[in-house]
């Protein structure tokens, strides 16, 4: 009889258990709600709450469901049916009979659980009302899943607290063993200690044992000492003794030897006769020897003399100056309120000194004397009391100037290097840049700035060698300088020519104009002249003179476009005057390098040269001349 | 610096260092085995010549250069010759009693013998023919000193194991003064030059100087330090100013003549530095023909000694490093300290020399207190002494060469002699313008004409 149900209940059992977890309600409450109050029991018994009118079935039932449980894998071989055994066991809880129980059962357990009643009126009894039954039910499942969380997390708390202790345990024994330890150590210690104390007191020992043998050796060198000079003194007691007995024995026996020969006697060094030895004698050796002291010591004590003169000197003129320091400032201190009880002791001090330097003829009386240093003394403890204050004060004034300086100086110093930082960065940037932009150029050189770039840098040897040719340049414009002072020179020398050969020409013309007339005579001399004023130049020169000169005139009228000159009477002169006039004008534009006058000048002179190439033919002048030309251009 | 022109005399020859120049300057004496020669200093020509009973062990001249004593220590025999009376003569034999010391009194006209075992003084009158005896004179460093004016003499005396000094009048021996002396064992005595302060000095176990009045009080006592060893040497300034104690300690400590306190010490330091010293040092070099025109004057002036080793001084940068000869712990007397000092004749300058530095010479300046000049030499410096009327010192060091300091620098300088002519000693003529060098058996003069002051360079 007790066998069979299980079975079912089993089965049921399982169905409920599925049913319970899976939260289908609906097959709760048709006829299967029994079980699962029971099982709602079985909770409630799970959680200790107690059954306050649990009927004697049910007592069996649970005795017998404990039964069950009792003996599980006896019906099962399979643990796990465990749980449903213990359904199966629920399932006397609630029978068809006793639903109506079950429920108010069940409605009371809820309630004394603080759920809302599951108990409906009906009208033969009650039943159950679904919707809080299974607000109850989910509750509860909730709760139930609660508890399991509560469970694991309990779980967890015990394991961690288990390894914790675990844990603890372990450094607990480990801090035993440290301590063991230590202790063997500090016993280890201490036996070292008492060694030590030991070997100290075994030094102490020998320290004393030193002690006393040092002393026991000092006595011994001492009684040693004593010995030897004891004995030293008897040997040498008996080596005068026997010095004694030989000077005897020499005495005694009248050593033949001992003699002098001497051919005659030599008279004394002073010329004197010696004296007899009398106490005369010794008198005067006294009175010699005394004063021989005493002459030394005379001597000595001029010396001394001399050197405290000279000393006392020093000091009286030391005061002086002592005095003539102190007592100006003395007077403007005084508006600065000086120590009063200092002031009348200075203006004591002044007196005295007055006072002494007056008696400096008194000086070797011991009172002036005293007087003397103690002034002195005072003096030089006012001085060196103003001087100490004035170092105090100037130090002072150094710290404080040097505070303020340092101050400035700091601070004027980082903002120096602030700006010197900046400037290293910016120049590094610079480097940074023009590296780079060196490496873009070479990586990619068609790029245009920066070939632009770097053919400014190509250009710059160009531009050296540019420099070079424009001195060399400048050179040669020198020498064209030079060589146009000669041109103006020769043009000079060509003006008088010219001079010259006008008048030539007028008086020949005259001769001319006389020939006609008798006055054939005068025309040689004027020859001769001309020659003489030409004779600087050279015969051709000379004899192409009148050429060049038509020439130059022409040449300067082409090139002045102003014909100024042009209204005189003899334009080829005038002409030859004005360039003559426009050389030293040329020289002092020159003096002024203006461009434009320059130009001007050139062309002028590109005039001259042009009627100098024509004088003398020059390879020179030509090659200048071209120079010339192209500078024009 | 100054180049001295020198000319040196031909060689003579000599036996035991025994070369004397007479006090007047005038004579030269020098020993030749047994044979007296007394020469013209200007001309060295031989003006007498004496022959005396054995080999001449000492030889001194009298104060008036008048007489000549030739002591032969072995015979015990002393001979005195006249100048101004060739034959006549004065043989003094000590007999049994031995001689160790022979010596003029300063008037030159009694000798006092110092016989074997310091048993006693005699005292020979040349006038009387009389003989006198001083007893108990002490065995030591320097147990006679005759005052410079040649007015007393001071006598270290031993008597019952304890030090006295006597002086005499040495007028006529009177004792004038005789007293004991807080010393263990009296080393030495000197006169301050002046004759009016006796200094005395303690064997070298103790450091102690005393200093005694003319009429025999205790003026002062000085020491140093105590237990290691002491006073080595004394020497008074010229001026009686000073008086220099060198001692064991490698110091010397210069003393004044008011309080008789120190004034300074000088050190004498392995390593020169921190001074303004100025440091020669001489370097000695093969000739090379012609280098320089020192070495052209020097071939000038030495002729035949051209191949020989040239050494010539350069100055040393500071600091410099002294040879330092370490003496022997284990034995007596070590080679430590200043053995030898000397004073110039004015004064000024204060040349030493260290026993453990033998290659150098010490020049103090003593009114500056300080040092002014080490020499250091190749070789260890055998002697040195100042130029009676300058201040220049000459030095040997035992080679061919003879070297001079003054203010204005070092020279060094070759002697042109023939054959191996060493230098041991050297002593100056008194009108500082000869130098007489002494070899082992030779001797020659040096004649320093005159002085031409040449800038810069090293001599």
């Amino acid at each position: 009889m007790i066998r069979l149900p299980p079975r079912k209940q089993q089965h049921s059992g399982t169905c409920l258990r599925r049913r319970f977890h899976s939260l289908n309600v609906s097959h709760l409450v048709c006829g299967h709600s029994t079980q699962l109050l029971r099982c709602l029991n079985g909770l409630g018994s799970w959680r200790t709450v107690a059954m306050p009118e649990s009927s004697l079935e049910n007592k069996e039932n649970i005795d017998s469901s404990s039964r069950f449980a009792m003996s599980p894998s006896r019906h099962d071989a399979q643990p796990s049916l465990h749980s449903k055994n213990s359904y199966n066991i629920i399932s006397a809880f609630c029978t068809e009979e006793n639903v109506s129980q079950c429920i108010t059962y069940i409605d009371q357990e809820v309630s004394s659980l603080g759920f809302p009643s599951v108990c409906r009126e009906f009208s033969g009894g009650k039943g159950l009302n679904t919707v809080p039954v299974l607000n109850t039910m989910y509750e509860l499942l909730q709760l139930h899943r609660r508890g399991l969380r509560t469970v694991e997390d309990l779980e967890t708390e015990h394991l961690k607290s288990s390894s914790d202790l675990e844990y603890v345990q372990l450094s607990n024994s480990r801090l035993k063993d440290q301590l063991e330890f230590s202790r063997r150590e500090n016993s280890g210690l201490h036996e070292r200690e008492r060694q030590l104390q030991l070997k100290i007191k075994s030094l102490q020992n020998c320290l004393k044992n030193e002690k006393e043998e040092v002393q026991k050796l000092q006595n011994i060198i001492a009684s040693r000492a004593t010995q030897y000079n004891h004995d030293m003194k008897r040997k040498e007691r008996e080596y005068t003794k026997l010095k004694e007995r030989l000077n005897q024995l020499l005495i005694d026996k009248k050593d033949k030897k001992l003699a002098i020969e001497i051919l005659n006697c030599v008279g004394r060094a002073d010329g004197k006769r010696s004296l007899w030895k009398t106490e005369k004698t010794e008198a005067r050796h006294e009175g010699e020897m005394y004063k021989t002291l005493l002459n030394d010591y005379e001597n000595r004590q001029k010396d001394l003399m001399l050197e405290n003169a000279e000393l006392k000197k020093v000091l009286q003129q030391m005061k002086k100056e002592m005095v003539s320091i102190l007592s100006p400032r003395k007077h403007s201190l005084r508006g600065e309120k000086l120590e009063d009880s200092i002031e009348p002791a200075c203006s004591d001090n002044e007196e005295e000194v007055y006072d002494s330097s007056r008696e400096t003829l008194e000086l070797s009386c011991e009172h002036a004397r005293e007087q003397l240093t103690n002034s002195i003394r005072q003096q030089w403890r006012r001085l060196k009391n103003h001087v100490e204050k004035l170092d105090n004060q100037a130090s002072l004034a150094q710290m404080g100037m040097r505070v303020s300086k340092d101050m400035i100086s700091q601070e004027a110093h980082e903002e120096e290097m602030e700006k010197l930082r900046l400037e290293i960065r910016e120049c590094k940037d610079f480097i940074q840049t023009q590296q780079q932009l060196l490496q873009q150029q070479l990586s990619a050189p068609c790029d245009d700035e920066t070939a632009a770039l770097l053919n400014d840098c190509y250009m710059l040897e160009e531009k050296e060698r540019l420099k070079e040719e424009w001195r060399l340049f400048e050179e040669q414009r020198k020498n064209f300088e030079k060589e146009r002072k000669n041109f103006t020179e020769a043009a000079i020398r060509l003006g008088h020519e010219r001079k010259a050969f006008e008048e030539d020409r007028g008086t020949w013309l005259k001769h001319q104009f006389l020939n006609m007339t008798p006055f054939a005579e005068r025309k040689k001399p004027h020859t001769s002249k001309s020659q003489s004023a030409l004779s600087v130049c050279t015969e051709p020169e000379a004899k192409n003179a009148p050429t060049p000169a038509r020439l130059g005139k022409s040449l300067s009228n082409a090139s002045f476009a102003t014909p100024k000159a042009a209204p005189v009477k003899m334009p080829s002169t005038t002409d030859l005057y004005r360039t003559l006039r426009l050389i030293p004008d040329h020289s002092s534009s020159e003096t002024l390098p203006k461009r434009g006058s320059w130009q001007e000048s050139n062309v002028m002179h590109s005039g001259d040269f042009s009627i100098k190439s024509h004088y003398c033919n020059g390879a020179d002048d030509t090659s200048i001349f071209s120079h010339s030309g192209e500078e024009n251009i | 610096m100054f180049i001295p022109n020198m000319n040196f005399s031909e060689v003579f020859k000599h036996s035991n260092q025994l070369c004397r120049v007479s006090p007047d300057g005038k004579y030269l004496a020098t020993c030749v085995q047994y044979r007296l020669v007394v020469r013209d200093v200007n001309t060295l020509q031989i003006l007498h010549l004496y022959t005396c009973l054995d080999q001449i062990s000492q030889m001194e001249w009298s104060s008036d250069s008048l007489f000549i004593l030739c002591a032969m220590y072995k015979r015990g025999l002393v001979q005195v010759w006249s100048l101004e009376q060739p034959d006549w003569h004065c043989k003094i034999d000590e007999g049994s009693a031995g001689l160790v010391c022979s010596r003029w009194s300063p008037d030159g006209r009694h000798i006092l013998n110092t016989t074997e075992f310091h048993l006693r003084v005699t005292v020979w009158s040349l006038c009387t023919k009389s003989v006198s005896y001083i007893k108990y004179p002490k065995a030591c460093q320097k147990g006679v000193d005759f005052s410079r004016d040649g007015r007393y003499m001071a006598l270290a005396e031993r008597r019952d194991c304890k030090d006295y000094i006597s002086v005499f009048v040495c007028e006529d021996w009177q004792l004038l003064r005789h007293f004991e002396t807080e010393t263990q064992d009296l080393c030495g005595v000197e006169w301050s030059p002046n004759g009016c302060v006796l200094a005395i000095w303690d064997t070298c176990l103790e450091y102690k100087v005393l200093l005694y009045s003319l009429d025999g009080r205790l003026l002062s006592t000085y020491s140093a330090y105590e237990w290691s060893l002491g006073v080595k040497s004394i020497t008074w300034s010229p001026s009686s100013q000073f008086l220099a104690i060198g001692s064991y300690d490698e110091k010397v400590r210069i003393l004044n003549h008011i309080t008789w306190k120190k004034i300074t010490e000088f050190e004498h330091p392995a390593s020169i530095s921190n001074s303004k010293a100025v440091v020669y040092k001489e370097v000695e070099k093969r000739p090379v023909l012609g280098s320089d025109d020192l070495s052209i004057r020097q071939q000038l002036t030495m002729g035949s000694a051209l191949f020989s080793t040239q050494s010539k001084y350069e100055i040393c940068q500071l600091p410099v490093q002294v040879h330092v000869v370490k003496p022997d712990p284990d034995r007596a007397n070590p080679k430590i300290g200043i053995s030898s000092m000397a004073f110039s004749p004015d004064n000024r300058y204060l040349a030493t020399k260290n026993d453990n530095m033998p290659n150098c010479v010490w020049v103090w300046d003593m009114q500056k207190l300080r040092l002014l000049a080490v020499l250091e030499q190749v070789a260890a410096v055998r002697c040195f002494l100042w130029d009676p009327r300058r201040p220049r010192l000459a030095l040997c060091t035992g080679n061919a060469k003879i070297y001079l300091w003054s203010p204005a620098g070092c020279v060094s300088v070759q002697v042109p002699v023939e054959g191996n002519f060493q230098v041991l000693s050297l002593s100056w003529h008194g009108s500082g313008d000869s130098l007489i060098l002494l070899g082992k058996e030779q001797l020659c003069l040096c004649y320093i004409e005159t002085e031409m002051e040449v800038s810069g360079g090293t001599g």
